[in-house]
C-alpha cells in the first residue's frame, strides 16, 4: 500500500509540473466551482451530520434544558438540581475519588510509558515484539480479566500470596482504601502501550542529527536525555496528558464487572454514581452531572484543540 | 573504558526491565489459556482459598492462598467441551456481540467515511464549528452522554433492542476523525489534476479518496472492532433481555464455582480481539497516533 502511494504521487507531481501553465489560466473558472464544492462536501457530510444530530448533539442539549428543569413537573427551577447535586454527598465522593484517580494514575502512567518508550527505542533487538506486548492488553475484553482480577486482589489470592512469600504485608485489596490501586493497576495495565505508542512517535520525530551534533560536542547520554528528548517531547506532553485523562473513564469497565454498584467507598466513581442514578431514573440529579462533568471534559477538549493548532502552525 | 561499560550495564538493566513489564503486561492472556485447559478438579485445588471463601485467619489457623501453575499438570479440553456443546447460551451471546460490532463497523464505514472525506477535502462556512462539535463528542465519555442516549431510544421505543445499540454507535464521530487524519494527507494536487482530467467529485472520492485513505478506514475499523467486541456499559444500560446481551456480559455472570468454563469463555472472547490486533496491529498503531499528533 505504501508503496502504491510513493507511486502514485511521483506520477501526479510530474504531471503536475506539465500542467501548471494550465492552472494560472483556470484559476478563475475554479473560483466558480470553489461554491458547487462547498455544497458537495456538505452532501458527503449531511448522513453523518443527520444521524449525528438525531442521536447524539439534540439529545444532549435536551438534557443541558433538562437540567435546569424541576424533576416532577419539568418546570424551570433554575440553578436547583446543580445545588442539589454539589451538596449531594455521593456526588462529592465520586467526583473526589474520581480527581484523586487521575491526580494518581494520569503523571503515573504519563511517566511510566515515556520510560518505557524511551527504553524500546534505544533497543536494538525485539524492538516491535515488545511494543506489542504492551499494546495487547488494550486488545484483551475486560470480560476475559474480571475472573484473574477477582482471583488476583482476593484477600486469599495470588497477590497477597505473592506478598505473603516475599514477607511484606498483605492487604484486603478489594474491601479496604486498598481498592483505590486495584483501580491504579487496571487503568495502568490497559493503557501503557497506548501512551507507549504515543510517546514513541513523538521521539521518531526528534531528527537524528541532533544527538549527533551532541554526542560531537561530547554530552553523555544523560545530558542527551534533558537536553534534547525532553524539551523536543514537551509539545506531545499535553495531547498524552488530555487522551490519557479521557481514556481513564473506561476504568469503570473493569471496577464495575469486579466489584459490582457499590464497590468499596475508595473505588466509587462518578461512572458508579452516574450508574446508581439512571437505575433509579433521577433524571434531575443525572442531567446537572451530565452537563457539569461534560462541561469540565469539553475544557480539556478545548485546551487539546489549541494544542493541534499549534501544531499543524510549525 | 569505564564509562562505556556502564552505560552498557545500564542498557541491559533497562532491556530486563522492559521484558519483565512487557510479561506482565501479558500475564493475564497465559494466565485465561493455562486456567481454560485444566480440569474443573485441578482448579479447584489451586483456587480453593477464594472459591470455598473460607477464612483461614479467622479460624486462628495459617491463612492459606491460591495457588497458580505455568502449565496446567493434567491439561484437559473438557471446559471447552462444556461451553461449546453444552452451553447455548453462549452462542446466543455470541451471536449478539457478533451483530453489535458488525452492525456498528459497517454503519460506521457506510456514513463516516463519505464525512471523513467531506471534513477533510472541502471548504464550507462553519466547518470549524462542526468538526470541533464532532471532536468534542468524540471524546467524551459514555456517562456524559448515558442520559441523552437513553431519553432518544425511549422517544424510537429502540430500548432492549439490538438496533438502540448499533444506531448510536454507528453515528459515532471518533471513526470520522480518524479517517480524517488519513484522507487530509492526500495532496491536494491529486485531486486537482484529476478534476482537470473532467473526473467529478463522487468519482474522485471514489477513485482516489477511499484507495489512498484505505489505512485510515482499516485503523479506524481495528480500533472500533477492539471498542465494540469489548462493549459493556451500552448493553448494561439499554438490554433489559439477556438474550440480547453480548459475550462481555455474559462471563461475570457464570458463578464463580465453574471456574473452568469462565475461562474458556474468557479464551474464546479472546481470540477474536487478539486475531485482530495481530492482524492489524501497524493499523492500530497509526490510528492511535492520528488522535494526537498532526503529521
Amino acid at each position: 500500500m505504501k508503496i502504491n502511494l510513493k507511486e502514485h504521487l511521483s506520477l501526479t507531481e510530474k504531471r503536475n509540473a506539465k500542467s501548471d501553465l494550465l492552472f494560472s489560466r483556470k484559476r478563475n473558472r475554479r473560483r466558480c466551482a470553489a461554491f458547487r464544492n462547498t455544497q458537495k462536501g456538505l452532501a458527503f457530510i449531511l448522513p453523518s451530520f443527520a444521524g449525528v444530530c438525531i442521536f447524539w448533539l439534540i439529545p444532549y442539549v435536551d438534557v443541558i434544558r433538562r437540567s435546569f428543569c424541576g424533576a416532577v413537573n419539568g418546570e424551570f427551577v433554575g440553578i436547583e438540581n446543580y445545588r442539589t447535586i454539589f451538596a449531594n454527598k455521593a456526588f462529592r465522593l465520586a467526583a473526589g475519588n474520581t480527581l484523586r484517580f487521575f491526580g494518581v494514575c494520569v503523571p503515573l502512567l504519563v511517566v511510566l510509558s515515556l520510560i518505557i518508550a524511551v527504553l524500546l527505542a534505544g533497543q536494538k533487538r525485539f524492538t516491535k515484539i515488545l511494543k506489542s506486548f504492551f499494546l495487547l492488553p488494550m486488545a484483551i475484553p475486560v470480560a476475559s480479566v474480571v475472573l484473574l482480577w477477582r482471583l488476583l486482589f482476593d484477600d486469599q489470592g495470588l497477590l497477597n500470596h505473592l506478598l505473603h512469600m516475599l514477607s511484606v504485608q498483605t492487604t484486603d485489596w478489594m474491601n479496604t482504601g486498598a481498592s483505590f490501586y486495584v483501580l491504579v493497576i487496571s487503568y495502568i495495565w490497559r493503557n501503557l502501550g497506548y501512551d507507549v505508542v504515543l510517546w514513541m512517535a513523538g521521539l521518531s520525530a526528534i531528527p537524528a542529527a541532533l544527538y549527533e551534533a551532541a554526542k560531537v560536542d561530547g554530552a553523555g547520554e544523560w545530558k542527551c536525555f534533558t537536553k534534547i528528548t525532553l524539551p523536543n517531547l514537551l509539545p506531545s506532553l499535553f495531547t498524552i496528558v488530555v487522551l490519557s485523562v479521557l481514556n481513564a473513564f473506561k476504568v469503570f469497565r473493569e471496577a464495575y464487572l469486579v466489584a459490582g454498584d457499590y464497590p468499596q467507598e475508595k473505588m466509587y466513581l462518578l461512572q458508579h454514581l452516574f450508574n446508581n442514578w439512571y437505575r433509579d431514573l433521577s433524571l434531575d440529579k443525572m442531567s446537572a452531572a451530565a452537563v457539569v462533568t461534560g462541561l469540565v471534559i469539553f475544557l480539556l477538549i478545548l485546551g487539546l484543540w489549541k494544542a493541534w493548532g499549534k501544531g499543524g502552525a510549525e | 573504558m569505564r564509562k562505556v561499560m556502564q552505560i552498557f550495564r545500564i542498557r541491559k538493566i533497562g532491556s530486563l526491565l522492559l521484558v519483565l513489564l512487557a510479561l506482565v503486561a501479558i500475564f493475564p492472556v497465559f494466565f485465561s489459556v493455562t486456567g481454560s485447559l485444566m480440569g474443573q478438579k485441578e482448579l479447584n485445588d489451586l483456587l480453593g482459598a477464594v472459591l470455598t471463601a473460607d477464612s483461614g485467619s479467622a479460624s486462628g489457623q495459617a491463612v492459606s492462598y491460591v495457588f497458580w501453575r505455568v502449565l496446567p499438570l493434567y491439561p484437559t479440553l473438557r471446559s471447552y467441551v462444556k461451553v461449546l456443546l453444552d452451553s447455548p447460551e453462549f452462542f446466543v451471546m455470541f451471536w449478539n456481540s457478533v451483530k453489535i460490532t458488525v452492525g456498528v463497523l459497517a454503519g460506521q464505514i457506510l456514513v463516516g467515511v463519505p464525512a471523513a472525506w467531506g471534513f477533510a477535502r472541502y471548504r464550507f462556512p462553519g466547518k470549524n464549528l462542526l468538526f470541533m462539535i464532532y471532536v468534542a463528542l468524540m471524546m467524551m465519555p459514555f456517562q456524559v452522554m448515558m442520559l441523552s442516549n437513553y431519553l432518544v431510544l425511549d422517544q424510537m421505543k429502540l430500548l432492549d433492542h439490538l438496533w438502540g445499540i448499533i444506531l448510536p454507535a454507528a453515528f459515532s464521530t471518533f471513526p470520522v476523525f480518524i479517517m480524517y487524519r488519513f484522507f487530509e494527507s492526500i495532496p491536494e494536487a491529486l485531486m486537482e489534476s484529476a478534476r482537470l482530467d473532467g473526473a467529478g467529485e463522487l468519482l474522485i472520492f471514489i477513485r482516489i479518496g477511499i484507495p489512498l485513505g484505505s489505512a485510515g478506514i482499516i485503523s479506524a475499523l481495528v480500533l472500533g472492532f477492539l471498542e465494540y467486541w469489548n462493549l459493556i456499559e451500552q448493553p448494561m444500560a439499554f438490554l433489559k433481555t439477556k438474550s440480547l446481551w453480548p459475550l462481555s456480559l455474559y462471563l461475570p455472570q457464570i458463578d464463580i464455582s465453574q471456574t473452568g468454563k469462565a475461562f474458556a469463555v474468557s479464551v474464546l472472547v479472546l481470540i477474536p480481539a487478539v486475531i485482530v490486533f495481530l492482524a492489524g496491529q501497524d493499523y492500530l498503531e497509526q490510528g492511535i497516533i492520528s488522535t494526537a499528533i498532526k503529521e
